[in-house]
C-alpha cells in the first residue's frame, strides 16, 4: 500500500490523505458523479439550481451590504444613498442585492409551477415539497424584512400595512401588532429588529431548510417530466437505466443555465435596475415619512397575487372584520400548496398524462395568479375587486376541486421509460 | 411540457403581458399637463456644468444634495479643477470634500415656506427628469399663492419662482382670444394685480375685467412669457432648465453611465462564455443515449 501510494501522483495521495479523515469522494461520487438524475429533464428543471445561485449573490451582496448600512432610523436611508453615491462599486452591490431579491422570487415561482406541472411533490418526493413550502415561507419574510430596511416611504408604508394586518387579528390584535413592532408606531426599534431577522436569523434558517431540500432531494431522487420513477428501471450494476450521473452531464448543462440566467440578471442589473418602478418602486427614493404616505402604496410585485386576494375579501363575517378575513384567506393561499401532496388524487404524476381537466385548471392557477398580480399593483377599484374576487376563486379551486377532478378525468397512459429530452 | 407546448404558452403569455405592459403604462399623473418631452445627456458635460453652476446659485440655497460631495460632482462633470470649484460653486466656506448642503437651517425653512424644502439628490428618481423639466418651465403668475406664482405640473407647490429672474414672468393664457398684448398685461398684472385682462382682436383692443372662476381653471392649457422680462429669452431659458434637469439625473443615480459601459463588457463577457458553456454541454451530451420522442398524437383525440 506504501509502496503504490508513493508512485502516485501529489494529488492522487493528497486526495487519499483527505479521505482517510473526510468522506470527500465518497460525498461527491453521492451527489455528483454517482447520482443519477433522470436524463430528459427540460428547461424547467434548471429552475432549482437558478435559485441556488440566486441565494449565493443575496449572501454575498448581503454582506457587503451590511458593511455599510446603518440600520437606524435616522441612519438607513442616508447609509444606503452612500453607499450608491461614495462607496466604489456600493452601486453594484446594491443593485445585485435589488435586483436579487425579485430574480428569487422569479425563478422560486416558476421551480414550483414546475412542480405543479410534473406532480414533483407526489410520492416518494412528500418532505421535499414541505421543506420547499418551507423554504418559500422563510423566503417571503425574509424579503419583507429586508424591503423596510432602505427605509424608503414605500418601505415604511409597505411594512405599515402589513404590520397592521396582525392587528385585524380579534382580541390581541392590537397588543401583537405592537409586540411586532416593538413600538406603538413603525419606528427605528421596528428597523433594528427587522434588521437582526433579515441578516442574521431567517439567513441562517434558508440556508439550513436548502441544505435539507437537497439532501432529501437526493435520498429519493429526481422526477422527470413524464413523472416516472427511474429507480424502477435499473441495469445490472444497479445504474438506472434512463439516469445519467449528475457530474459531469447536468453540471456541464447547468453551466450553460447559470450563464443564460446570468446575462438576463446582469441586464437587469446594468441597465433596468429599478425594471420601470417594479423592482424598486419611485417613492423608495425618498426617505421614510411617518406622515406623508406615497400616492398608492403597493407591496413589491412578488407579493402582489397575496395582496390582491387580501383586499379582494370586503365583507365582515361571524362579527369579524372584513381585514381579518383577508388575512385568513391571505394565509390560507400562501399555506395552501402545502397541502398539494395529498390533494392530488391523480393515478400519473405528469401533467403529460393528466387529463384536460388538470391542464384547465392549471392554466387557470397561472392566469389567476398573473391577474391577481397585477391587481396588486394597482389602486382598488370597483371592477378591480370584483376581478380579483373570482381570479381569487378560481385559485383555490384549483387546489380545492384537485381530489375531485383529478380522480374523475381519463389520464393517458405513462410510457414504460422516458421520452424526449435532449 | 414540450417545447412545443412551451412556445404555444409562451405567446399567450406574450400577449397577456403587453396587455398588462398596456394597461400599467394608462396611469394617471398628478397634473394634467402635458409634459414636454426631454431626453438627459449625460454625455453633454457643459450642459451637465451649467446645471451645477444653476444649481448652486438658484437652488442650493434651500434645496441641498446631502448625499453627494463637491469633489465627486466635480471629478463625475469632467475634473473641474479644485480651485475653480471653491471659488465658483462652494459658497458655503466648505471644504471641497464636504457634502452639497443648504446652509439653511430646517426650523427657518419651516418657518419661511411651511414645510422644509425637500432634498433633490434623488429627485429624478422620484419624479422623473422630464418632470422636473417641465415644472422648472411652468411658473405663472397668480396672485392668490403666498409667492404670487403657481405651478402648472404641480399645483399649488409652496415654493417661490427661484428662476424668475432668468425667465421673466409667465402668465396664464387661455381666455380664447386671438392675441394678447403682453407688455401691456405685463404693467397691468403688475398694477392691477390681475383683476383685468387686455385683448386684442382684429384691429381693436380692449380691456376686459377677468372671470376669476376663467383665470383659476386649472386645465388652462397655455402659458406665455412677457418678452423681455427676464434675463433669458424662451430658447435660453429652455436651456438652462434643461440644463438643470441633465444635472439633476446625473445626481440621481451618478453610476449610471460607468453602469451602463460596465454592463456591456459584462455581457459581452457573458455571452461569450455561453456560447462556449453550450459547446462544452453539447459534447459532453453526444454520449447520452437519446430517449424515444414523445407521443403527442393522441393529445387532442380523448378528454
Amino acid at each position: 500500500m506504501s509502496e503504490s501510494l508513493e508512485n502516485r501522483g501529489f494529488i492522487a495521495r493528497s486526495m487519499t490523505w483527505i479521505n482517510e479523515r473526510f468522506p470527500w469522494t465518497p460525498t461527491m461520487e453521492k451527489h455528483a458523479s454517482k447520482y443519477y438524475a433522470p436524463k430528459n429533464f427540460n428547461v424547467w428543471y434548471v429552475f432549482g439550481v437558478l435559485a441556488f445561485v440566486v441565494l449565493i449573490i443575496q449572501l454575498v451582496t448581503g454582506l457587503f451590504l451590511t458593511m455599510n448600512y446603518v440600520p437606524t432610523a435616522e441612519g438607513a436611508f442616508g447609509s444606503i444613498e452612500y453607499a450608491m453615491h461614495e462607496v466604489d462599486l456600493g452601486w453594484l452591490i446594491r443593485y445585485a442585492h435589488s435586483t436579487g431579491a425579485s430574480a428569487f422570487f422569479v425563478v422560486i415561482y416558476l421551480h414550483m409551477f414546475r412542480g405543479f406541472a410534473y406532480g414533483s411533490y407526489r410520492k416518494p418526493r412528500e418532505l421535499i415539497w414541505l421543506i420547499g413550502m418551507g423554504i418559500y415561507l422563510v423566503l417571503m419574510a425574509e424579503g419583507f424584512f429586508g424591503y423596510l430596511l432602505p427605509w424608503g416611504n414605500m418601505s415604511y408604508w409597505g411594512a405599515q400595512v402589513i404590520v397592521s394586518l396582525v392587528g385585524a387579528v380579534p382580541i390581541v390584535g392590537a397588543d401583537l401588532a405592537e409586540w411586532v413592532r416593538g413600538d406603538f408606531v413603525l419606528s427605528g426599534i421596528t428597523l433594528n429588529r427587522f434588521f437582526a431577522l433579515h441578516v442574521f436569523a431567517l439567513p441562517g434558517v434558508l440556508v439550513v431548510l436548502v441544505f435539507v431540500h437537497m439532501v432529501a432531494l437526493h435520498h429519493v431522487g429526481s422526477n422527470n417530466p413524464d413523472g416516472i420513477e427511474i429507480k424502477e428501471k435499473k441495469d445490472e450494476k444497479g445504474v438506472p437505466l434512463d439516469g445519467i450521473p449528475f457530474h459531469p452531464y447536468y453540471t456541464v448543462h447547468d453551466f450553460f443555465a447559470v450563464m443564460v440566467f446570468l446575462i438576463l440578471f446582469c441586464a437587469v442589473m446594468f441597465f433596468a435596475p429599478e425594471m420601470f418602478g417594479y423592482f424598486i418602486e419611485k417613492p423608495n427614493f425618498e426617505i421614510a415619512n411617518p406622515i406623508a404616505t406615497p400616492d398608492h402604496i403597493a407591496p413589491v410585485w412578488y407579493y402582489t397575487p397575496f395582496y390582491a386576494m387580501l383586499r379582494a375579501v370586503t365583507f365582515p363575517l361571524f362579527g369579524l372584520d372584513a381585514k381579518f378575513w383577508g388575512l385568513v384567506v391571505m394565509a390560507g393561499a400562501i399555506l395552501i400548496p402545502v397541502a398539494l401532496p395529498w390533494l392530488d388524487k391523480s393515478p400519473v404524476k405528469s401533467i403529460r398524462y393528466k387529463g384536460r381537466i388538470s391542464k384547465f385548471m392549471l392554466g387557470m392557477l397561472v392566469i389567476s395568479f398573473i391577474v391577481l398580480g397585477y391587481l396588486g399593483t394597482i389602486p382598488p377599484s370597483g371592477f378591480g375587486t370584483a376581478t380579483a374576487q373570482i381570479a381569487t376563486l378560481v385559485y383555490f379551486s384549483y387546489f380545492l376541486l384537485m381530489p375531485w377532478y383529478t380522480q374523475r378525468e381519463k389520464t393517458k397512459p405513462v410510457p414504460e421509460r422516458v421520452t424526449g429530452g435532449h | 411540457m414540450s417545447r412545443f407546448e412551451f412556445v404555444k404558452w409562451s405567446k399567450y403569455f406574450g400577449g397577456f403581458v403587453v396587455v398588462v405592459l398596456g394597461l400599467s403604462l394608462w396611469g394617471a399623473s398628478d397634473s394634467d399637463w402635458e409634459l414636454e418631452s426631454m431626453k438627459p445627456n449625460l454625455r453633454d458635460k457643459d450642459s451637465l456644468q451649467r446645471g451645477l453652476g444653476l444649481y448652486v446659485n438658484f437652488c442650493l440655497g434651500c434645496h441641498s444634495l446631502q448625499y453627494r460631495r463637491y469633489e465627486r460632482t466635480a471629478k463625475d462633470l469632467g475634473d473641474i479643477p479644485k480651485d475653480l470649484m471653491l471659488e465658483n460653486v462652494i459658497f458655503t466656506g466648505q471644504p471641497i470634500g464636504g457634502y452639497m448642503k443648504s446652509s439653511m437651517s430646517k426650523e427657518d425653512a419651516k418657518n419661511w415656506f411651511g414645510a422644509a424644502p425637500p432634498d433633490l439628490t434623488m429627485v429624478t428618481r422620484v419624479r422623473s427628469p422630464k418632470w422636473v423639466y417641465n415644472f422648472l418651465k411652468t411658473f405663472y403668475i397668480d396672485d392668490n399663492r403666498p409667492f404670487g406664482v403657481n405651478n402648472k405640473v404641480f399645483p399649488n407647490v409652496g415654493m417661490p419662482h427661484v428662476l424668475l429672474p432668468l425667465q421673466g414672468f409667465a402668465v396664464e393664457d387661455c381666455f380664447g382670444y386671438e392675441a394678447v398684448d403682453l407688455l401691456e398685461l405685463e404693467s397691468i398684472l403688475r398694477e392691477k394685480k390681475l383683476e383685468g385682462i387686455l385683448t386684442r382682436t382684429d384691429r381693436e383692443t380692449t380691456f376686459e375685467p377677468l372671470d376669476p372662476s376663467k383665470l383659476r381653471e386649472p386645465n388652462c392649457p397655455e402659458l406665455t412669457t412677457i418678452p423681455e422680462s427676464g434675463l433669458y429669452n424662451e430658447e435660453q431659458f429652455d436651456q438652462a432648465a434643461y440644463d438643470l434637469a441633465n444635472f439633476l439625473h446625473y445626481m440621481g443615480d451618478p453610476s449610471r453611465e460607468i453602469r451602463m459601459s460596465m454592463g456591456g463588457y459584462v455581457i459581452g463577457f457573458l455571452v461569450i462564455l455561453t456560447i462556449l458553456a453550450y459547446l462544452l454541454k453539447r459534447e459532453y451530451w453526444k454520449n447520452v443515449p437519446k430517449s424515444p420522442p414523445r407521443v403527442r398524437n393522441e393529445h387532442t383525440s380523448e378528454l
